[in-house]
C-alpha cells in the first residue's frame, strides 16, 4: 500500500514538473522582462548588465531549475497588469471560485443522489423517464447559455436576482466570503445553478447506471428473498456499493468543474480565478496566465492523486494491476 | 440465397435500416440533422443576405426585433443583430462555421487518436504505458481546459489580428489536439482485443510488415466503436468551439460562429434584445442534441464495448 501511494505521488509530481515546463516555456517565449522593467530609454549595455544580473543569460535548464525552485516556494513571478506577485493575485481571487465550486458540488450531490437512485429503482415510471430525457437535453445545453437564460429570466424580466458580481462580502482572516450575507448568497444562487447544470446530468446518469448494475447482483436477490424492507435493500445494500465508482468518477468530474468556472465566471462577472484568467489572456499578461496554469494544474493533480489513492484503499485490486 | 445481391439491396434489407426506421427518436433526429446540415453547409444558397459583406447591411437596421413582434420588419424574419445583419442569414453562416470546425476537429482528433491508439495497442510495453498515461493526464484536465489553454497560447503567439484571420484552421487544430485521447483509448482497447486473433497471427506469419498489419488488417476491425464516438465527438467539438468563441478565443465577430453570436448577443441582452442570443442558442442546442441522440442510438445498436473511463 505504501509503495502504491509513493508511486502515485511520484507520478503526480512528474506531471507537475511537466506542467511547470510547459508554463516556463510559454513564459520564455513571450515578453521580455528587461523591457518590462526598464522601458525604452536605457542603453544596450545597461540592459545587458541587467540581463546578466537577472540570470536571463543562463542556460535554459538552469533558468528552469530556478523557476521550479521559486514555484515550489510559492513565487510565480510578477503580474504585469496588477504589478503584484501573480500568486498574491490568484490567492485573492481563489475564495470566489472555491465557494462557487463548493456550493455547486453540494447542490449536485443533493440532487443527483436521490434522482439517480429513483431512476434506477423505478426506471419505467413517467417521472424517471422525464428525468432521463431532461438530462439528455441538459448535456446538450452549453453552460454559458444556461447562465444567459437565467440572467434573462431572473434578472432582466423578473428582477429577482442580481446578474453580476459577488455582492457584499465579509472578510474572515483574509478569506473574502459571500456566504455570510444575504446579499452575497443572492449573488451566488444563479452562478451555482448554472455551474451545476453541466455536471448534474452526468452524475444522475452515472448513479443510475451503476445502481442498476448493482441491483442485478445475486446478493440483492438474496436480500429480497430474506424479506428485508425495500428501503434497507436499496440504501444499505445497493447504494453503498454504487458509491465506489461514483466517488472515483465523481471526484475527477468535480475537479473538471474548475474548467467550467471559466465560462460561468465570465457570464456573471464573478471575480474569481476563471474570469481573471480570461482577462489575463486579453491583456497578454503572460506571467499571470502561467501562474494560473500552474495553480490549476496543481489542483487537478492533487484531486486526481487523492482520488486514486482513495480508490486504491477501498479496492485492493487496483494496487496490483494499475489504474482501473 | 442470392450471392449477387447488390450493396444497396443488402443495405435495404438490413436490420440496421429496419431498426433505424422504427426508432422514431433516431429518425426524427436524423431528419432534423439533415435539414440543419443542408441549411448550414448551403448557407450561401439559403441565406437572403451575405453577413460577410459589409456593403449588404446597414447599421441603421441594428437590433431590429423579429418579424412576428411589434415593430418587426418583414425583411428580417428573425430580427437583426447589433451591426444590422439579418439574424437568419448570419445564423446560417454561423452554423456553417460551427459545422466545418466540428467535423474538421473530429477528423483531426480521429487521425491523431487512431495513430496513437494503434501504435500504443500494437507495440505495447513502455511506449504504451507512456502514451496512455499522457492520455489519462490530458483527460483529467478536461478537454475544455486544454483547448482554452492552447488557444490562449496561440492567441498570445500570433497576436489577435492574425489569430482571427486564421481562426478556422487554428480552432480545428486546437480542438483536435485537445480531444484526441478519447480516440486513442477506444482504438487501443479494440486493438488489444484484435491483436490476439488468428488472422493477425496469420498475417504476421506470412511476413507482412507491421505497418501493413496495423493499418490494413487491424484498423478496419476497430472502426465500429470509432464511428460511435465520432458522432458524440462532433457534438463535443461543436460545444468546445462555442465555448472558446464565447470567451473570445474563437471566431471573430466579422465571421461569427454560433458561439460568437451568442457572445455578441449577451452584451445586448440587458437592453432587451434577447433574439440575438436566443436564436443562435436554440440552433446550437438543437444541433448538439440531435447529434447526441443519434450517437446514443448508434451506440445502443452497435453496442461495442467502449473503453470505460
Amino acid at each position: 500500500m505504501v509503495a502504491f501511494i509513493i508511486r502515485r505521488v511520484l507520478q503526480g509530481m512528474m506531471v507537475m514538473v511537466v506542467i511547470a515546463l510547459i508554463g516556463f516555456a510559454i513564459k520564455q517565449s513571450f515578453g521580455d522582462p528587461v523591457r518590462e522593467i526598464t522601458g525604452i530609454s536605457v542603453s544596450a549595455e545597461e540592459r545587458e548588465a541587467l540581463r546578466e544580473e537577472l540570470g536571463l543569460n543562463d542556460p535554459f535548464m538552469v533558468q528552469f531549475g530556478r523557476f521550479l525552485y521559486n514555484a515550489a516556494h510559492g513565487d510565480l513571478g510578477q503580474s504585469f497588469f496588477y504589478k503584484k506577485p501573480a500568486m498574491e493575485v490568484i490567492l485573492s481571487k481563489a475564495p470566489a471560485t472555491l465557494e462557487l465550486v463548493f456550493c455547486s458540488a453540494i447542490l449536485i450531490v443533493l440532487l443527483s443522489v436521490p434522482l439517480g437512485i429513483y431512476c434506477a429503482i423505478r426506471p419505467k415510471q413517467l417521472f424517471a423517464k422525464f428525468v432521463m430525457g431532461a438530462s439528455t437535453v441538459g448535456v446538450s445545453i452549453p453552460v454559458f447559455l444556461t447562465a444567459i437564460m437565467l440572467i434573462y429570466i431572473f434578472s432582466i424580466e423578473l428582477h429577482w436576482l442580481p446578474s453580476f458580481g459577488r455582492g457584499e462580502t465579509v472578510n474572515i482572516g483574509g478569506w473574502q466570503t459571500g456566504l455570510l450575507t444575504w446579499d452575497g448568497i443572492k449573488h451566488l444562487i444563479m452562478p451555482t445553478v448554472a455551474l451545476s447544470s453541466i455536471m448534474l446530468p452526468l452524475f444522475i446518469r452515472l448513479i443510475r447506471s451503476e445502481m442498476m448494475e448493482v441491483l442485478q447482483n445475486e446478493y440483492i436477490k438474496y436480500a429480497w428473498a430474506k424479506g428485508l424492507p425495500p428501503l434497507r435493500v436499496w440504501i444499505v445494500h445497493a447504494f453503498r456499493n454504487t458509491l465506489l465508482p461514483v466517488i472515483t468518477v465523481g471526484g475527477v468530474q468535480l475537479g473538471i468543474t474548475i474548467a467550467f468556472t471559466i465560462l460561468t465566471e465570465t457570464v456573471f462577472s464573478w471575480q474569481g480565478m476563471g474570469s481573471m484568467f480570461i482577462q489575463a489572456v486579453e491583456r497578454a499578461d503572460s506571467s499571470l496566465m502561467v501562474a494560473y496554469l500552474v495553480v490549476v494544474g496543481f489542483i487537478f493533480v492533487v484531486v486526481n492523486t487523492v482520488v486514486d489513492i482513495i480508490y486504491g484503499l477501498v479496492n485492493p485490486t487496483v494496487r496490483i494491476t494499475g489504474r482501473k | 440465397m442470392q450471392p449477387t445481391r447488390s450493396r444497396w439491396r443488402r443495405f435495404r434489407e438490413s436490420f440496421f435500416l429496419h431498426d433505424f426506421l422504427h426508432d422514431r427518436l433516431a429518425l426524427t433526429s436524423f431528419i432534423v440533422l439533415v435539414i440543419l446540415l443542408v441549411l448550414g453547409l448551403g448557407a450561401p444558397f439559403f441565406a437572403p443576405s451575405n453577413p460577410y459583406d459589409p456593403s449588404t447591411y446597414d447599421l441603421l437596421n441594428a437590433e431590429q426585433p423579429p418579424a412576428f413582434m411589434e415593430n418587426g420588419q418583414a425583411q428580417f424574419p428573425l430580427g437583426t443583430d447589433a451591426q444590422g445583419r439579418d439574424m437568419y442569414s448570419t445564423m446560417l453562416y454561423g452554423m456553417r462555421v460551427s459545422l466545418i470546425i466540428g467535423f474538421g476537429a473530429v477528423l483531426m482528433q480521429a487521425f491523431i487518436g487512431i495513430v496513437v491508439g494503434l501504435i500504443s495497442g500494437y507495440f505495447g510495453g513502455r511506449l504504451d504505458s507512456a502514451l496512455m498515461r499522457l492520455a489519462d493526464v490530458q483527460l483529467s484536465f478536461s478537454t475544455y481546459m486544454v483547448a482554452i489553454f492552447i488557444s490562449a497560447i496561440f492567441q498570445a503567439a500570433f497576436g489577435v489580428a492574425m489569430y482571427e484571420k486564421i481562426a478556422i484552421p487554428l480552432l480545428i487544430l486546437v480542438i483536435g489536439f485537445a480531444e484526441w485521447p478519447q480516440y486513442a483509448r477506444t482504438v487501443r482497447a479494440s486493438v488489444l482485443a484484435e491483436k490476439k486473433k488468428e488472422y493477425v497471427e496469420a498475417a504476421r506469419v506470412i511476413g507482412l510488415s507491421k505497418r501493413r498489419i496495423m493499418f490494413r488488417h487491424i484498423l478496419p476491425n476497430t472502426l465500429s466503436p470509432v464511428f460511435v464516438i465520432s458522432t458524440i465527438q462532433v457534438a463535443n467539438a461543436i460545444m468546445s468551439e462555442a465555448a472558446l468563441s464565447f470567451v473570445g478565443l474563437g471566431m471573430p465577430v466579422t465571421m461569427p460562429s454560433l458561439g460568437s453570436l451568442i457572445n455578441v448577443g449577451f452584451e445586448y441582452i440587458f437592453s432587451g434584445s434577447w433574439w440575438i442570443t436566443l436564436f443562435p442558442g436554440i440552433v446550437l442546442v438543437v444541433l448538439v442534441l440531435v447529434i447526441n441522440l443519434l450517437g446514443d442510438w448508434l451506440r445502443d445498436y452497435l453496442n461495442p464495448k467502449l473503453y470505460k473511463g
